[in-house]
């Protein structure tokens, strides 16, 4: 055994190389987040008031909940685009429950926001994972269909801030220590589903169908019943999501949440979550959120026009996504020369 | 070293009694078909705890088949397999790898995100309270697998990115992670170097030692001689012989191999080629073939002939323009070809057949017209619209000329036979008039009457000037149609012969290696 071990020595330098950039994601948006505040700060020094500081960190909580979830779908190299319109209909359902029961506890609210959600986000799972239809489709025909059933059922109907009650409102609007309740509630959301994604056998499945469906089949992996999960947890999330809506906004119209599912997933992808999945963390898709968000308003604060807001979001997209294409090709060619060289010496 | 190595050998090696109780797998009779094809009429082999077994075969033997039935791919159509005297049946993959068959294929299946103690253990991750993933465990088990078949690998790296060695190791290191009884690997050895193929053998021995059966599938016969006790040959799907591996020579070996006379489906024919069409000289790309040079001339077809694995496609692929090519030049008609563009290569005048018709031949959803007219789109259009009337002449044109059989133009593509869906590819590229026609594995998946059918046709367009580089897996069709055959093995040009000196033996050693000193 001892004259052999020298080959495997070489290819990990480089590549760990590549590995750690991709791991320092979460820390590069970090730091973009801070940069960006900065430099706003210096523009306009109310930037860093504790209202517009609250309002930085309560402004992404929905669309951080909403990306959770969808980090679990686009891990499982699936997507689902159907988040935006089952936030709007849980929203707006959560609403309607409330007209008819004002004392409804907010635990309950909750509850059933988030059971709307699972019920839609079954349903895209099992056409995806069982009927094998592509998810694009499958969640792109459930956003429709939503959209259709929220316009008949409010009918024209929008939930009003009368209908909903204070203690709800609370939740939307108040602080536990500073921090705005509904970030601390999004914060929970990253910190429990990210620690499930590390360490159980479940959550690793995903990954594993993501990186290489084949192989997730000859590992025994139960393709189906996990991809099935990502979206039921998705759509849960998204109802969560809906109920939280109301709470912030206190007035639901049959729009609610339009267009979402796009500031979903470009957080995902700017987070470092890989479009064709196997690769990327809760955590990096709920800074992703933060740091769109961010840049939004700092925009606001710097006085550009809004207009700008999502030319950079979409500047930010194609740098992320360009980036990662560039590091592997390049890895791929780096790693096959040498091979070669290798091979002659 | 040398002490293990004699050690273990000195074991199993003898075991020449084949009924003995402590075999750890028989195979007797095993058969499959699919649909009317025979891929496997007795499948018999017997592994020994420590013994290296290798299964050798031409393409096409029924090995493949066999360790697919092995590793629960394929469930046998007849037959009796036992393992440690327990009749068994393996309907799926997990089956077969509980049993304790363990299977590393020539592709390795990893999870290029996921760290290497992660492709090891997934869905087996060792678990903490609560059921935890205990990564420091997984880590700690992962070093001492590595550990124990003597390599270092560090499994906190990602898979993506590691040689085809290192992922074939850990691999192995996964089988020997759930105690694998039986452990084959598919043509190991095909991608790796020559120090790479070293540290396998070595871990060979390990594991030989730990008293696991190893199957061993490879062309490489001097490797197989070097490494393993005993052999079992198959041809045609069914078994030859098995034998220790000392009462065999190398020409005993490849004679079992292929001991049959070739059937003469092709007539004889001796064509007098014109002038050179394509002339390659030194071609190279880093890490998958070295200076190859060679020409086709109008009115030839030039055969090239290999192991899978040997760059035969990847050649073509960089002739066409497909892949970069790092060094070398390739001229048409005299004229320098422009490298790393295949418009470039259509303008030349040369057509590319892929291997892989479903992909990369055809639209399978769009229509056979569609696809026939698909390389000409420019002849076709007027004012940049496609003409529907001048693509329907052109399809009706081919289709009676290749007789090809079909319901209506409209039809889609993916509605016809194999041999059918490749003469509607040949249509595409013989519309544009090419002087030279690479193609590659004419007829695979295609029956036998249409591949007759595919060979007429290639004879005709010789006639009629055209030059064609045919590759083929199956030797038959190498001897039966091509004028010059080249052999490439590992990447580099291994032998020439022309049609009178080629047979089937000089081609598998030429292939296999084993010519090195004739090849220039």
């Amino acid at each position: 055994m001892s004259v052999i071990a020298r080959p495997a020595v070489t290819a990990p330098a480089r590549s760990s190389l590549i590995s750690a950039i991709l791991r320092f994601r979460e820390l590069a948006i970090v730091v973009a987040v801070i940069i960006v505040f900065l430099l706003t700060y210096f523009k306009n020094p109310s930037f860093a008031s504790v209202a517009s500081v609250q309002q930085m960190l309560a402004g992404p909580a929905i669309i951080i909940m909403l990306a959770v979830g969808e980090t679990l779908v686009i891990v499982t190299r699936n997507v689902d685009l159907s988040v935006g319109s089952v936030l709007g209909l849980s929203a707006f359902l959560v609403g309607d429950l409330f007209a008819h029961n004002p004392h409804m506890p907010v635990i309950v609210a909750l509850l059933a926001g988030l059971l709307v959600g699972l019920v839609c986000g079954v349903v895209n799972g099992v056409i995806v994972a069982y009927a094998r239809v592509p998810a694009l489709v499958v969640t792109l025909g459930m956003l429709y269909i939503i959209r259709g059933v929220d316009a008949v059922i409010d009918n024209g109907v929008q939930i009003e801030p009368s209908q909903v009650p204070q203690s709800f409102v609370n939740l939307g609007s108040g602080t536990i220590l500073g921090i705005p309740t509904l970030f601390a509630i999004a914060a929970v959301a990253v910190a429990v589903v990210g620690y499930v994604m590390k360490s159980f056998r479940p959550a690793r499945d995903l990954y594993a169908i993501g990186s290489n469906p084949d192989a997730a089949v000859l590992a025994g992996v139960r393709v189906p019943r996990r991809i099935l999960s990502a979206f039921a947890i998705s759509g849960a999330l998204a109802g969560l999501g809906g109920a939280l809506w109301l709470a912030e906004f206190a007035t639901v119209a049959s729009t609610a949440g339009t267009g979402y599912e796009l500031n979903v997933v470009a957080a995902c992808v700017v987070g470092g979550v890989a479009i064709f999945g196997g690769s990327g963390t809760v955590l990096g898709a709920g800074l992703g959120a933060l740091l769109l968000n961010t840049i939004d308003q700092a925009l606001v604060a710097a006085r550009v026009s809004s207009f700008w807001n999502q030319a950079v979001a979409g500047v930010l997209l194609l740098v992320a996504i360009t980036f990662d294409r560039y590091v592997s090709l390049r890895a791929e060619r780096l790693l096959r020369v040498e091979g070669a060289h290798r091979d002659q010496a | 070293m040398e002490d293990e190595e004699t050690a273990v050998s000195s074991g199993p090696a003898d075991l020449n009694h084949v009924d003995s109780p402590a075999a750890v797998l028989v195979v007797e009779g095993a058969t499959k078909f699919f649909g009317p094809v025979k891929a496997l009429v007795d499948g018999s082999i017997t592994l020994y705890p420590g013994e290296a077994h290798a299964l050798l075969g031409e393409n096409g033997a029924g090995k493949s088949t066999l360790v697919k039935i092995l590793a629960g791919v394929h469930d046998a159509d007849g037959g009796r397999m036992t393992l440690d005297g327990q009749t068994v049946r393996f309907s799926n993959p997990i089956d077969a790898r509980e049993a304790g068959v363990s299977v590393i294929y020539q592709e390795p299946t990893l999870f290029p995100d996921l760290s290497v103690a992660e492709n090891i253990f997934m869905g087996r991750h060792p678990l903490r309270s609560g059921k935890r993933i205990d990564r420091a465990e997984m880590m700690r088990r992962s070093r001492d697998v590595f550990e124990r078949l003597g390599v270092q690998m560090s499994p906190s790296r990602t898979a993506r990115g590691l040689s085809v060695a290192d992922q074939q190791i850990v691999e192995i290191a996964k089988a020997i992670s759930f105690n694998a009884k039986i452990i084959i690997m598919d043509e190991p050895t095909a991608a790796l170097t020559e120090v790479e193929v070293q540290r396998l053998f070595d871990v060979v021995a390990t594991l030989r030692k730990e008293g696991a059966a190893i199957m061993f599938i490879s062309h490489r016969l001097e490797e197989v001689f070097a490494m393993c006790q005993r052999v079992t040959i198959m041809r045609d799907g069914a078994f030859v012989r098995t034998s220790a591996i000392g009462d065999l020579t190398i020409d005993e070996v490849i004679y079992s191999m292929v001991g049959r006379d070739i059937v003469s489906l092709y007539g004889d024919h001796t064509r007098t080629p014109g002038l050179n069409v394509l002339e390659v000289e030194h071609l190279t790309r880093e890490g998958v073939f070295t200076d190859i040079s060679f020409n086709v001339r109008a009115g030839e077809i030039v055969g090239l002939a290999g192991l899978v694995g040997a760059g035969r496609t990847e050649v073509a692929r960089g002739i066409f323009g497909i892949d970069r090519v790092d060094a070398g030049s390739v001229r048409v008609m005299g004229q320098n070809l422009k490298s790393g563009s295949p418009l470039a290569a259509m303008r030349a005048g040369i057509g590319f057949v892929p291997e892989d018709r479903r992909q990369q031949g055809l639209v399978m959803e769009m229509a056979i017209d569609r696809n026939a007219s698909l390389a000409s789109i420019h002849e076709l259009s007027r004012f940049g619209l496609i003409r529907k009337s001048s693509e329907r002449k052109l399809a009706s044109e081919w289709a009676a000329r290749l007789q090809l059989k079909f319901g209506r133009f409209s039809n889609p593509v993916k509605t016809l036979s194999g041999g059918n869906q490749q003469k509607v590819v040949l249509a595409k590229w013989l519309s544009r008039k090419p002087r030279l026609l690479i193609i590659d594995e004419p007829t695979r998946g295609i029956d036998i009457g249409t591949k007759a059918e595919v060979h007429r046709l290639l004879g005709e367009l010789v006639e009629q000037g055209i030059a064609i580089l045919m590759i083929s897996s199956e030797m038959p069709e190498v001897l039966g149609v091509a004028d010059r055959i080249l052999v490439l093995h590992e990447g580099h040009l291994a032998g020439e012969f022309s049609r009178e000196d080629a047979d089937e033996a000089s081609i598998m050693r030429a292939a296999a290696g084993q010519m090195k000193a004739s090849a220039s």
